[in-house]
């Protein structure tokens, strides 16, 4: 082939000349500065706006997270039955990252180049969405309601597109951590870590109240399933009391090695972590080797910030449950999916706050301006405003008790930093009639 | 002292998994001179049939037998489809086939049975016995694995050394051309060797998913651990293998208990440098050379 | 396989080989005129086909540009030289990390992609060195240890190379002359996607013009007289160990070039982008394109980056669910790696060179008779 280049030749000059022919030459002088109105309305057409998120469909952490966006759609589903927002059908596409980084930068390059997206919506995880975090931003494309409490989605200076959503693990870790000092001050605590944000940002919320009650910090790496070591340290270090913030397969693990050590702390999981069914589920296999997956689980202690499946009286559970009916998608109503209809919830808002014709720069203004004040099945507020992009404020302690979720304290609300943790005075809040929200837009 | 011992055991247990895998690797190797890298993905695939069958609401038991079976046939039928194109042939190209049925048989296991990790039973106690005050990590199951594995590893000795069968197998893998002539069906006896590995690694495959997650790429670093225990006890022994094998979830355990468990596969890359560049023979080669 | 151009002159009957003939009159003579040449040609038809295409297609050509650097390091390796590697793609962060540094200390990028180079080709010395005295399975299993211990290193060092989340790698700045440069020739104004292509595609050709010479040169036939008989070469005074190193480092310098595109393509370099299925990818590539083929390696990573959206399609259209779908473009490789090792072991560049001699000497030979 490369000597075989003669005919070549001729094909390079008459390449050449077509270019320099239909090239434009100089670039007019005005003109250059109206791409953004054109640019703003990607995605958005008269009838439909097209948003996309990238979810662990395989792997480590798709577990309970795969249902998440299931729950998401059905909502959306569930919206556009009712003639969607002004007028406008919601499509949601979401793709497998596989809790990959590289995956999701893949992945996200197709939603925002190929498919054209309005906004990526619920985009989950912090190893995985920081990786796209700076493209996001360069390229304009709102990056709504991260499924993640790193604290990375509240810097709007830095990331004005991005929006956190669920509380951030440092609120979480300062009110798992003042509930310990209060009520097991003598316990030797051991912190079990996703080795990245997750776990840094948690490991910092917590030493805010417990520093000099940990004995020991222990890190795995999401996708080594071997968590010995880490458990054997910690059981080493003598913690009787362990707090995990990890993805819900790491909690089945973690719970399994200490079985084979004989380790029986007192074990809490944030949130994230901990949902009884995905995790009782991961255990019941093992039954056959005289393990029981409710015994495992029973008395873990854990957080609340939306309401669960096993309270069916909450007219907010009772919404979901009519939208997860009406989908008529396989499985169950899951904890994962009330998180998911819940972003969808938000997001219905965001875009209602947006107005009629809703822009990618209005929709972040709109969030920026209303957000605060929405209401939703969140248990606390979110701390959306001009200077902070941070998601629900507060969360409440539970505990397993005989496979239901237990409340231990009221919600609490704090904030990032040295803010103090108050009880949340607000009353709870009751969905719409329509199981819509009416947000006003923000214009 | 405590970690040490937990440490300790822990990598006796998953020693004798890699032994078994290594064991696989050799008998492979001995007879076609072929290193089988396609070997985990078979293991984990079969391992799934029996998480398939066990989901049906079988046993156990019922589920290794169905795997064992099927590791036999697979490994029968990969060696006539696609192994014997290749034997003798440019070993590089022995190399790639087996590196691609890997993918494929990995990324089929995706497709067929979900990419999501599950569960695999155990089918003894996953509680770690107490001795007095102290902790120890052994259960009744790692027990189990470490039997299976002898109870392997003597009925091939037996096999290879007090049958008929085992006699014609040798042959065919010392000498293929002076066996033709003295009337063993070299072919066959390829194949057999083919489908007794599988068997073998198939078991490892079960051994490892015991009382852990199990997903299509979980295998993958057995591939790499078997084929360094492999290479340490040398290749051509199957005793090597066993004890390259045991050193080797010994050594490992080492690191990923005090150094770290990311370094694993590093410090099984050096192990594996520092064999083949020292001692290239393995530990217990019998052949006075070979070329790596 | 031996060298390209051999069979054809050979084998061509009188009338084909007078056409040919007044072809090579009028290419330039030297083989490193040619090379330039169809350098140049081959630029032309980079551009075109950048400003043709829109940036999502602009971003699976960058993709596509980093696969082919590294393939055509790794087909000098294993189709030239005879030596297997299953650690490309942990020579590829090596790379890509060392980009993600230098760039975050606002290093240019020239110098940065020379660096990462540089520092690929020392890693890979001391892995050539090593290797040099390994063969067949052996070699194949210590690099399937390289590429699957290596990542791990970024994970201890975690403060310094982010962990297993990865380091964000900046995306260089699209300067002014590019953008002026492409508005001249198209009209439109340049994304970053564009940009990335065109830096990924200027340096893959670079790379394919270099080995190309490397190859065709006195190198080039040692490598191959090494891979064909080592006996012969040894007792034509050929230094075996210092030849297959120098092979190695070749090859990982270009595996080095590639982690750096890759670096500034993805923004980020973390363990879960160099798994093994990166090393089996490039691997597939150049067995499937044609081992010892450039050509062959390109074609290769189109096949890469191209078949996967294809074959995900198909599958979603037999009623395969997505995540499903998606695996069905490994499934793919795997067998088409296995069909090709056993019915044309010469991959797709020799499956056509051959159609194309018999279709050449057919037409000619009608002609004449």
């Amino acid at each position: 082939m490369i000597r075989r280049t003669g005919p070549l030749v001729a094909v390079a000059a008459a390449a050449a000349l077509l270019l320099s022919a239909c090239g434009a030459g100089g670039r007019p002088s005005e003109g250059t500065g109206g791409g953004d109105a054109a640019a703003s309305d990607v995605g958005i057409t008269t009838t439909s706006v097209k948003i996309g998120g990238h979810f662990p469909l395989t792997g480590v952490a798709a577990p309970g997270y795969s249902e998440i966006p299931t729950g998401m759609k059905a909502y959306f589903d569930y919206v556009n039955a009712a003639g969607g927002v002004n007028g406008r059908k919601i499509e949601f596409i979401y793709k497998d990252d596989a809790y990959n980084p590289t995956q999701t930068s893949q992945v996200v390059n197709e939603l925002v180049l190929q498919e054209q997206v309005f906004a990526i919506m619920g985009g989950l995880g912090t190893p995985t969405h920081s990786a796209v975090l700076d493209y996001l931003n360069a390229e304009g494309v709102p990056d709504l309601f991260v499924s993640s409490g790193s604290l990375l989605w509240d810097q709007p200076t830095k990331n004005p597109q991005t929006f956190g959503w669920q509380p951030d693990y440092e609120v979480e870790a300062k009110i798992i951590g003042q509930y310990v000092s209060k009520n097991f001050p003598n316990a030797k605590v051991g912190l079990f870590l996703q080795d990245d944000d997750l776990g840094r940002d948690a490991e910092k919320g917590a030493r805010t109240f417990l520093d000099k009650q940990i004995v020991a910090a222990e890190r795995y790496t999401p996708g080594n399933t071997d968590v010995a070591p880490q458990i054997a340290a910690l059981q080493a270090a003598g913690a009787d009391l362990v707090i995990g913030f990890n993805v819900p397969s790491y909690t089945a693990l973690s719970q399994l090695v200490s079985l084979r050590l004989n380790y029986k702390p007192q074990w809490m999981y944030s949130n994230i972590g901990a949902d009884p069914t995905l995790v009782g589920s991961l255990l019941a296999r093992f039954s056959e080797g005289k393990v029981t997956d409710a015994g495992l689980l029973e008395g873990m202690i854990s957080t609340r910030y939306l309401p669960t499946v096993d309270d069916p009286q909450n007219p907010w559970i009772q919404l979901f449950q009519k939208v997860w009916d009406a989908s008529g998608a396989d499985g169950e109503l899951s904890n994962f999916r009330v998180y998911g209809m819940s972003e969808a919830y938000t997001f219905v808002s965001a875009l209602q706050a947006a107005g009629p014709n809703p822009t990618r720069k209005g929709i972040v203004e709109a969030i920026q301006k209303t957000g605060k004040s929405w209401k939703g099945p969140w248990l606390a507020p979110f701390r959306y405003s001009a200077d902070r992009h941070a998601g629900i404020s507060g969360v409440g302690v539970t505990r397993i008790t005989g496979g239901k979720t237990e409340r231990l304290t009221p919600v609490f609300v704090t904030d990032n930093g040295t803010a103090p943790i108050t009880e949340s005075t607000e009353p709870p809040s009751v969905p719409p009639a329509s199981g819509i929200p009416e947000v006003a837009p923000a214009g | 002292m405590q970690q040490f011992l937990n440490v300790t055991l822990t990598g006796l247990g998953q020693g004798a998994i890699y032994a078994a895998f290594a064991l696989a690797l050799v008998l492979i190797w001995r007879s076609t001179r072929i290193v089988n890298f396609a070997q985990g993905a078979m293991a984990m695939f079969t391992t799934y049939l029996a998480l398939t069958v066990i989901e049906a609401g079988q046993s156990y038991w019922v589920g290794l037998i169905v795997a064992l079976a099927g590791g036999l046939l697979m490994g029968a039928v990969v060696e006539r489809l696609v192994i014997r194109p290749v034997e003798g042939g440019p070993e590089l190209n022995a190399v790639i086939v087996t590196l691609g049925l890997f993918v494929a048989i990995q990324a089929l296991a995706a497709i067929l049975f979900g990419s999501t990790f599950k569960s695999f039973p155990a089918p003894f106690d996953l509680r770690g016995f107490t001795v007095g005050e102290v902790n120890i990590a052994f259960t009744p199951n790692s027990i189990y694995v470490i039997l299976a594995v002898v109870v392997v590893m003597v009925a091939l000795v037996a096999l290879f050394r007090f049958t008929d069968l085992g006699l014609k197998m040798r042959a065919a893998a010392f000498s293929q051309e002076v066996s033709r002539l003295l009337g063993v069906r070299v072919g066959r006896m390829l194949t057999l060797g083919w489908a007794l590995a599988a068997v073998v690694g198939s078991l490892a495959g079960l051994l490892i998913a015991g009382g852990s997650l199990v997903y299509p790429a979980y295998m993958d670093g057995v591939v790499v651990f078997g084929f360094v225990a492999a290479t340490l006890g040398g290749l051509d022994s199957p005793g090597g293998a066993v004890v390259g094998g045991l050193s080797i979830g010994l050594l490992l355990s080492y690191v990923s208990g005090y150094l770290g468990s990311e370094l694993v596969a590093l410090a099984a890359l050096a192990i594996l440098v520092a064999v083949l560049l020292v001692r290239p023979q393995g530990i217990f080669a019998k052949a006075a050379a070979r070329r790596v | 396989m031996a060298a390209p151009t051999k069979d054809t002159e050979v084998g061509v009957p009188p009338a084909a080989a007078g056409r040919f003939a007044a072809f090579t009159r009028r290419m330039p003579s030297s083989t490193l005129g040619k090379h330039a040449l169809t350098l140049l040609v081959a630029f032309v038809v980079v551009v075109l086909v950048l400003e043709l295409t829109g940036p999502f297609r602009n971003s699976q050509f960058a993709t596509m540009a980093y696969y082919g650097i590294a393939a055509a390091g790794l087909t000098v390796l294993t189709g030239v030289n005879g030596q297997i590697s299953l650690g490309h793609g942990a020579l590829m962060a090596v790379g890509a990390y060392t980009t993600g540094l230098m760039l975050a200390a606002e290093i240019p990028l020239l110098v940065t992609m020379l660096g990462a180079m540089a520092v690929t080709a020392a890693v890979g010395a001391v892995v050539g060195v090593a290797a040099a005295r390994l063969h067949g399975p052996y070699l194949a299993g210590a690099t399937l240890a390289l590429a699957v211990g290596l990542p791990g290193l970024a994970i201890y060092f975690d403060h310094w190379l982010g962990g297993e989340q990865g380091m964000r790698i900046p995306s260089p700045q699209m300067p002014a002359w590019f953008s002026d440069a492409i508005y001249f020739l198209s009209a439109t104004e340049a994304s970053s996607a564009k940009y990335l292509a065109y830096i990924g595609w200027v340096t893959l050709l670079v790379v394919l013009f270099l080995l190309a010479n490397l190859m065709a040169g006195r190198t080039g036939r040692v490598w191959r007289a090494v891979r064909d008989d080592e006996v012969a070469a040894e007792l034509a005074g050929i230094p075996l160990g210092k030849v297959r190193v120098l092979a190695f480092v070749v090859s990982a310098a270009c595996a080095g070039i590639a982690g750096a595109v890759l670096g500034i393509v993805v923004r980020l370099a973390a363990p879960s982008g160099f798994t093994i299925v990166l090393s089996l990818g490039l691997l597939t590539a150049v067995v499937v394109g044609g081992l010892g083929s450039l050509v062959g390696a390109l074609l290769g990573s189109a096949l890469l980056v191209f078949l996967p959206p294809f074959v995900t399609n198909v599958g979603t259209d037999i009623g395969l669910d997505n995540t499903q779908a998606a695996q069905l473009a490994p499934f793919v490789y795997g067998a088409v790696l296995v069909l090709v090792m056993l019915l044309a072991p010469s991959g797709a560049v020799g499956v056509l060179k051959k159609l194309l001699k018999k279709l050449w000497i057919g037409r000619s030979t009608r002609r004449t008779g």
